[in-house]
């Protein structure tokens, strides 16, 4: 089966996967040590558990801050140092590990770490006599780690025939409440991704700002829309507990009143800033992955197939194995199914000058994002404007200033 | 005679004595009766123009 896969993949030149170096053992031994690294998964949402113990062993408030400071701070410091890892595993190594049990218990123990993660940090703010900016650390770290669960949750929400891995993806979404995840992004991103109609990818010259007024409502209702028409196919109604949002709203709601009873009011501003923070992150990473790329519209009047050159690539090594490999995101949307651990760094595909942790600090900076991104985007499309997915509220501006017929004349 | 036909990206194998139950096609629906626009209910990026019939 998978023969049919790779021949597919072979008639297709712009959709190989790049073929590193020489030293094939050595490139081996780097991968099989990763599976090792990706503990780092783990690690990270044991940050707040660890600095909030911290913070309470100290009394001081600015540990509270900790995991914002290694989002926004040691992480795009770590990859500059550590760089980038185009290592990619050679077609005995997939096969050997592409189903190895092993890197789904990692997910697995992930799962519990968010939720302990979450009720930790919940439990230090509660309990404990800080001052509102320490609370807002505390609540703003509990947002990035949701954020970093929502990860998690991509990669497992993606093995629809695992039940156990489909659940865990649940599990985790419902930390930030964000329980339509799985459905919006696999029936709806992957489908619609690069074009003007997705809500989840973002248009040149269109701020974060103003992508996630966007983003946000029209994932949910795409989300809803989607689960509404599989529930009528069967005969039920989309207000049943068969439909998957609300299951997993369900186990947001049970978990969310528990911490209120529990922790008291405290919880709400907690709950509130933790989850939508989460949500932002996922802004963040949906705001970067396709910036401006756009797939063409066929004669037919449908678009062309998503291609590894519709979405932005980082190999930054350190920010990789923490986000599972989201970064080498041409073969993810190459195959959606295929697990964090084989996924491959293509030649020849967009690519971003740092990894998510940094793009994301500049994301948050218009003007500093702008200054990078906007002319890897018109080099991207070959100085033609009509190639790219722009902001129609601004395409008349971004065309005068962007668009360079003479470019395009002289390439044809 | 139920026919099987495979994802050309994930492999996934739509058969038709099983159907998809989930997605709402219950178990016995022909190819024939699946919508154009059905996609791979396992990958979601490819639909049923690109499945192959492979039994």
């Amino acid at each position: 089966m998978t023969s049919l896969v790779d021949q597919l993949d072979a008639t297709t030149a712009s959709s190989n996967p790049a073929h590193h170096g020489k030293n094939n053992s050595k490139i081996t031994a780097w991968i099989n040590s990763k599976r090792y690294w990706y503990w780092l998964s783990l690690l990270l949402p044991s940050v707040p558990v660890i600095s909030a113990y911290i913070a309470v062993q100290t009394g001081q408030g600015i540990w509270l801050w900790f995991t914002i400071i290694m989002m926004y701070a040691i992480l795009p410091v770590a990859d500059y140092i550590f760089g980038t890892d185009d290592a990619n595993p050679d077609d005995d190594l997939v096969n050997k590990i592409k189903d190895e049990r092993y890197y789904v218990y990692i997910m697995y123990c992930t799962t519990v770490m968010h939720w302990v993660a979450l009720i930790s940090m919940a439990y230090v703010v509660s309990q404990y006599d800080w001052s509102l900016l320490s609370m807002l650390g505390g609540a703003l770290s509990a947002g990035v780690t949701n954020g970093l669960g929502l990860v998690a949750a991509h990669e497992m929400g993606h093995k629809v025939k695992d039940k156990t891995q489909s659940f865990c993806a649940k599990l985790i979404l419902a930390c930030s409440g964000y329980g339509h995840f799985c459905i919006e992004h696999n029936k709806g991103h992957h489908k619609d991704v690069a074009t003007p109609e997705d809500p989840a990818s973002s248009k040149f010259g269109e701020s974060i700002y103003k992508f996630v007024k966007r983003e946000i409502p029209g994932a949910y209702r795409r989300a809803w829309g989607i689960e509404q028409t599989r529930l009528n196919r069967q005969g039920k109604s989309e207000w049943s507990l068969d439909n998957e949002i609300i299951q997993t709203f369900l186990m947001t709601a049970v978990a969310y009143t528990l911490m209120l009873a529990y922790f008291g009011p405290i919880m709400i501003p907690f709950l509130a800033i933790a989850s939508t923070y989460g949500w932002w992150q996922l802004t963040c990473a949906n705001y970067v992955e396709h910036y401006g790329l756009l797939r063409q519209k066929k004669e037919n009047g449908r678009y062309e197939r998503c291609q590894p050159h519709h979405s932005w690539n980082s190999n930054h090594k350190v920010s990789n194995l923490v986000t599972l490999h989201l970064q080498r995101h041409s073969d993810h949307h190459a195959h959606p199914t295929r697990s964090y651990q084989v996924l491959r760094d293509y030649d020849d595909v967009p690519s971003l000058p740092s990894g998510y942790p940094t793009m994301f600090v500049l994301a948050m900076i218009p003007t500093a994002w702008r200054a990078v991104m906007d002319q890897k985007v018109v080099d991207w499309a070959g100085g033609d404007m009509n190639k790219v997915n722009i902001d129609p509220d601004q395409k008349e501006a971004l065309f005068k200033r962007f668009h360079q017929p003479q470019v395009i004349k002289e390439a044809a | 005679m139920n026919k099987k036909y495979q994802c050309p990206d994930c492999s996934y194998v739509y058969d038709e004595a099983k159907g998809v139950e989930h997605e709402g096609y219950p178990a016995g629906t022909k190819w024939k009766d699946l919508p154009e626009d059905f996609p791979c209910p396992d990958c979601f990026v490819r639909e049923k123009p690109d499945f192959i019939l492979i039994d």
